[in-house]
């Protein structure tokens, strides 16, 4: 899962520290910026049953993972979240659910908090209606903000989770004013990574950097008048920055992402590397997909690294960035990042960014998140 | 007051809400776990993180700290635990209470 929250002030030591659970892939909302894989219909089929993930909950456990996040998708329209949320804090786990919020009632609160959920990350997309229901592709904005008054009420600590593109950008400073009014403890900026339906419509989502650094200065404006009551979360996005993301702290590293039919991913992207096949929960243990499997191993390590990496003194902070990006960039997941300003393949992230900027708004041009889409119309590559 | 780098000390701590403070066996130490996060804590912070616990202030910290360390000076235990303090109030670890 790229979020860029998920840091963790822990070396793995080997072990999965992190494990995403993608209990479905289905959705009542068709975000824009989804980063479900663009096929994701094709698993609605499938799914593991309650004790298959209880299983893989059980198995992570004793790997020694601390958090685990449930995820999708929607999570909620899993009528067994309660039941694993239960069996995971009963093992020991940080309990997290990242939801969008559609789906969540105040009795289901009520009884994920008696089950031990421990912090729910909420899904929002601005504090204008009109933008927010634009960006989600379905009218869920009062809904959005009602469901966050009642997980507050409840006591969760929650975060704020606000996906940045050229749409919201400019209602940074209300939004955040707005989380300040929610008594929200941490509110992420995160900038759409470009993956799936995010990338079909790249042109029409990326912020120009001009904005920015507009953005940049509102927040810590705003982090100035807050102080310490709340975290503000926001960097400069990898395609402004010339440095890669280190990405999932290194592949196999401390993230294990379980996809809804028991794939087993380094990271929720993972699977668009197609030359990779995935191991399934269904056909072996966690401690072999993890340990032994060659998928795990592949991106290990720097091994596989080419030049401009293997040489580069920066290896051991970013791991050469995302392996999906590389591959989606430049055709080759070994290769460096092109976020990065070394890679000899950097000039598509610069031409992506004078693309999106010559695109002129076109609302009318991004393409919901949907199952019966020819999304190559949209002009994949 | 036991050392002059004592600003507070009636002051008492509680662990913020936000983290959950537990043993964990598999990393063989105590850790704090909050949203997406996780600390390792080293035998000395987690002793300190026990008494956060609303009960104890700095100075009853200082006397259960000096009984566990005897043979330190009381006031290099005062001193590291106030650094240890202002640390972890940095981090949003521990809250003041009144």
């Amino acid at each position: 899962m790229p979020t860029a929250g998920s840091t963790l002030s822990l070396d793995g030591e080997g072990k999965p520290l992190w494990v995403s659970l993608e209990l479905t892939y289905q959705c009542p909302l068709k975000c824009v910026f989804c980063s479900n894989p663009v096929d994701y219909d094709s698993y609605r089929e499938g799914e593991l049953s309650t004790e298959e993930w209880k299983r893989v909950i059980r198995e992570a456990r004793e790997l020694g993972a601390l958090q685990i996040g449930f995820t999708g998708g929607e999570p909620t329209l899993r009528k067994d979240l309660e039941e694993l949320i239960g069996y995971a804090d009963s093992l020991g786990f940080y309990t997290n659910l990242i939801s969008s919020g559609i789906g969540l009632t105040p009795a289901r609160l009520e009884e994920m908090k008696r089950r031990g959920l421990k912090h729910i990350q909420l899904g929002f997309q601005s504090c204008d209606e009109q933008t927010a229901n634009l960006m989600a592709g379905a009218d869920v904005f009062r809904r959005k903000l009602e469901i966050a008054h009642e997980i507050k009420a409840r006591g969760f600590p929650m975060v704020l989770n606000v996906p940045v593109t050229r749409h919201n950008l400019p209602q940074i400073p209300e939004i955040l004013n707005l989380a300040e009014r929610l008594g929200v403890e941490y509110i992420e900026l995160a900038n759409v990574q470009y993956y799936n339906w995010a990338l079909i419509n790249r042109d029409q989502l990326l912020p120009t950097r001009e904005q920015l650094e507009w953005a940049e200065a509102e927040v810590a404006k705003f982090r100035e008048r807050v102080g310490e009551r709340m975290t503000v979360y926001f960097v400069i996005p990898d395609y402004y920055d010339g440095r890669p993301k280190a990405c999932m702290n290194g592949w196999g590293a401390i993230h294990l992402t379980i996809a809804p039919d028991g794939s087993a991913l380094p990271c929720s992207q993972a699977r668009s590397i197609d030359t990779l096949s995935f191991p399934n929960v269904r056909d072996h243990s966690l401690a072999w997909l993890w340990q032994e499997s060659d998928t795990f191993n592949f991106f290990r390590g720097d091994s596989w690294m080419k030049e401009p990496c293997r040489s580069c003194d920066e290896k051991e902070k970013d791991f050469g960035g995302c392996r999906c990006q590389a591959l989606a960039l430049t055709g080759d997941p070994a290769n460096a990042d092109p976020a990065c300003s070394k890679s000899p393949h950097h000039d598509r992230i610069l031409t992506a960014i004078e693309q999106a900027a010559a695109a002129a708004d076109r609302t009318e041009a991004l393409i919901y998140r949907d199952a019966g889409i020819d999304t190559c119309k949209g002009g994949c590559t | 007051m036991t050392t002059p780098t004592l600003p507070i000390p009636e002051n008492r701590y509680v662990i913020n809400p936000l983290f959950l403070f537990r043993w964990e066996a598999s990393q063989n130490a105590h850790v704090l776990l909050y949203p997406e996060g996780v600390v390792k804590l080293n035998v000395s912070a987690a002793s300190i993180l026990k008494l956060c616990n609303g009960e104890y202030s700095v100075e009853q910290m200082i006397d259960r700290l000096s009984e566990r360390y005897d043979g330190s000076p009381r006031e290099l235990i005062g001193q590291s635990l106030i650094k240890f303090l202002e640390a972890a109030n940095a981090n949003g670890w521990i809250n003041a209470v009144a």
